[in-house]
C-alpha cells in the first residue's frame, strides 16, 4: 500500500496554507509532520481525510481497496476526542466501533491496552484529559484501518502512556500500516522520516 | 450493528440522558399549554377554539428547543469530523439523526397531547383528530428543523438564528395541521381535506430535508 501526494496545495479562509507539497509513505513507514504553528499540519491531515479539499494537485493511494475513499481507510485522530460526556467509556468506545465498521466485537481488548479497563462503566465526563484521550486512541485498535492520522497524539498523555502509544505506532507499522503525525515533539519512532511544512514562506 | 443502527441508537441514549434534551421539550410543551388557560381566563368556548391552535405552537416552539444542539453538539467535540468520515453516506446519517430527535422530541408530544388537551376543553373525538395531525406533523417540523441545525452548526449560540430560518418554513405545517384538527373539531371543511396536505408536507420534507442539510453540513465543515 502506498499513500502519495503530487503537488498539493491547500487553501483556507482566502490563505495559501502550503503549495507544491510532494510526499510518499508506503506500507509500513511513518511520517512526521512538523512546522512552525499555522503551516498546515493540521490541514494536511484534515485534507487526506477529506474533511478540506485540496485546492491543487492530488492525494492517491495505490494498493487500498478500490471500493473505498481514502478517509475510509484511515483513522483520524484530531484534537479532540470525538467523545460524548454522557456516555459511558464503554458506550463511547462501542459507538465508534460499530460506526466505522469494526468486524470484531471486542471491545474489552482495545480497552485494555490503553488502561481504561477499570473504567468501563464510568461517564466520559468524569475522564481527566488524558484518559480521554486514551479512549480515543482504543478507536484505532478496536477498528482496524490501514492508515493513521494522528494529529498531537501525545497531548495530555503521561509518560507512561505516550510510551504505550508509540508501542502501539510500532505494531501497527509491522503490521503493514502507514502513520502520518502532525507534532511539535518527537514521537519516540526512530523509522519516522520529517516532513517539513512552511520553511519555503 | 450496522452504522446507522449505532448512530440511532446513540443519538437517542445521549437525549433520555442528563443534558439531554428529550424531557426538556415534553416539559416546556406543557408548561406553555399549561400556563394558557391561566392567561386567558377560564372562557371556555374560546379555549375550545384556540385549543388546536396553542398546542401546535406549542408543539413546534418544543421541536426547535433541543434541534440547535443536534448537529452543533458533535462538531464541537470532533464527532461531527469522524462521522463526516465514515461509510454511511451523510444525507442517511443526517436522516438518522433527525429520526432520533423525532422519536425523543416529537413522539412525546404526541403522546401527551391527548392529555392536555383536557386542560383546553376539548372533547374525546377532537384530542383523537388533534393527536393525529401532531403525529403526522412533527416530522415535518423535525426534518425542516434539519436544514437550520445544520446551517446553524458553526455558531456558538445558533439556537437563535436557527429559529430564525426554520420557523418561517414551518409555516405551511403550522396552517394545515391546525386546519386539519379544526376541520375535525368543528367542520365545515372534511377532515380529510387539510390532513393530506399535511401528510404531503410531511413526505416532502423527509426527502428535502437531509438531503439540503448534508449539502449544509459539506459547506460547513470545509
Amino acid at each position: 500500500m502506498r499513500l502519495s501526494a503530487v503537488d498539493l496545495a491547500c487553501r483556507r479562509g482566502g490563505r495559501d496554507v502550503f503549495s507544491g507539497l510532494n510526499f510518499a509513505l508506503a506500507s509500513g513507514e511513518a511520517l512526521t509532520v512538523t512546522g512552525r504553528n499555522g503551516a498546515g499540519k493540521s490541514s494536511l491531515l484534515r485534507l487526506i481525510t477529506g474533511l478540506v479539499r485540496p485546492a491543487g494537485g492530488r492525494l492517491a493511494l495505490e494498493g487500498g481497496d478500490p471500493e473505498l475513499t481514502i478517509a475510509e481507510q484511515a483513522h483520524y485522530l484530531g484534537h479532540q476526542d470525538a467523545l460524548k460526556i454522557s456516555l459511558s467509556v464503554v458506550e463511547n468506545l462501542r459507538f465508534w466501533a460499530d460506526y466505522l465498521g469494526a468486524k470484531s466485537i471486542d471491545i474489552a481488548g482495545p480497552l485494555e491496552e490503553v488502561g481504561l479497563a477499570p473504567l468501563v462503566g464510568l461517564p466520559a465526563a468524569y475522564l481527566s484529559a488524558g484518559q480521554r484521550r486514551r479512549l480515543s486512541i482504543a478507536r484505532l485498535i478496536a477498528v482496524p484501518r490501514p492508515i493513521w492520522l494522528l494529529d498531537e497524539p501525545a497531548n495530555s498523555l503521561d509518560a507512561t502512556a505516550a510510551r504505550r502509544l508509540t508501542d502501539l505506532m510500532r505494531t501497527h507499522l509491522s503490521g503493514g500500516g502507514l502513520i502520518l503525525t502532525a507534532s511539535h515533539g518527537p514521537i519516540g519512532l526512530d523509522s519516522a522520516r520529517e516532513l517539513r511544512l512552511g520553511d519555503s514562506q | 450493528m450496522t452504522s446507522l443502527a449505532a448512530l440511532l441508537v446513540r443519538d437517542m441514549r445521549i437525549a433520555v440522558r442528563v443534558g439531554g434534551g428529550a424531557l426538556i421539550g415534553v416539559l416546556f410543551f406543557l408548561i406553555v399549554v399549561t400556563l394558557t388557560p391561566f392567561a386567558i381566563g377560564p372562557d371556555l368556548a374560546l379555549l375550545k377554539r384556540i385549543g388546536p391552535a396553542i398546542l401546535w405552537l406549542a408543539g413546534l416552539l418544543a421541536t426547535l428547543l433541543a434541534l440547535d444542539r443536534l448537529f452543533a453538539g458533535d462538531h464541537e467535540d470532533g464527532s461531527l469530523d469522524l462521522i463526516l468520515t465514515g461509510r454511511a453516506p451523510l444525507e442517511l446519517v443526517v436522516a438518522v439523526k433527525g429520526f432520533a430527535h423525532w422519536l425523543t422530541t416529537g413522539l412525546p408530544l404526541v403522546i401527551c397531547a391527548p392529555l392536555i388537551g383536557l386542560l383546553l376543553n376539548l372533547d374525546l373525538p377532537a384530542e383523537g383528530a388533534l393527536t393525529l395531525t401532531l403525529l403526522a406533523g412533527t416530522p415535518a417540523l423535525t426534518f425542516i428543523g434539519l436544514i437550520g441545525a445544520a446551517i446553524a452548526v458553526m455558531l456558538r449560540r445558533g439556537g437563535l438564528l436557527l429559529a430564525v430560518i426554520v420557523l418561517p418554513l414551518t409555516v405551511p405545517v403550522l396552517i394545515f395541521g391546525v386546519a386539519a384538527a379544526n376541520a375535525a373539531i368543528s367542520g365545515p371543511v372534511p377532515f380529510g381535506t387539510p390532513f393530506t396536505i399535511l401528510c404531503a408536507l410531511t413526505l416532502a420534507s423527509l426527502v428535502v430535508g437531509p438531503f439540503a442539510a448534508a449539502a449544509a453540513l459539506r459547506q460547513e465543515i470545509e
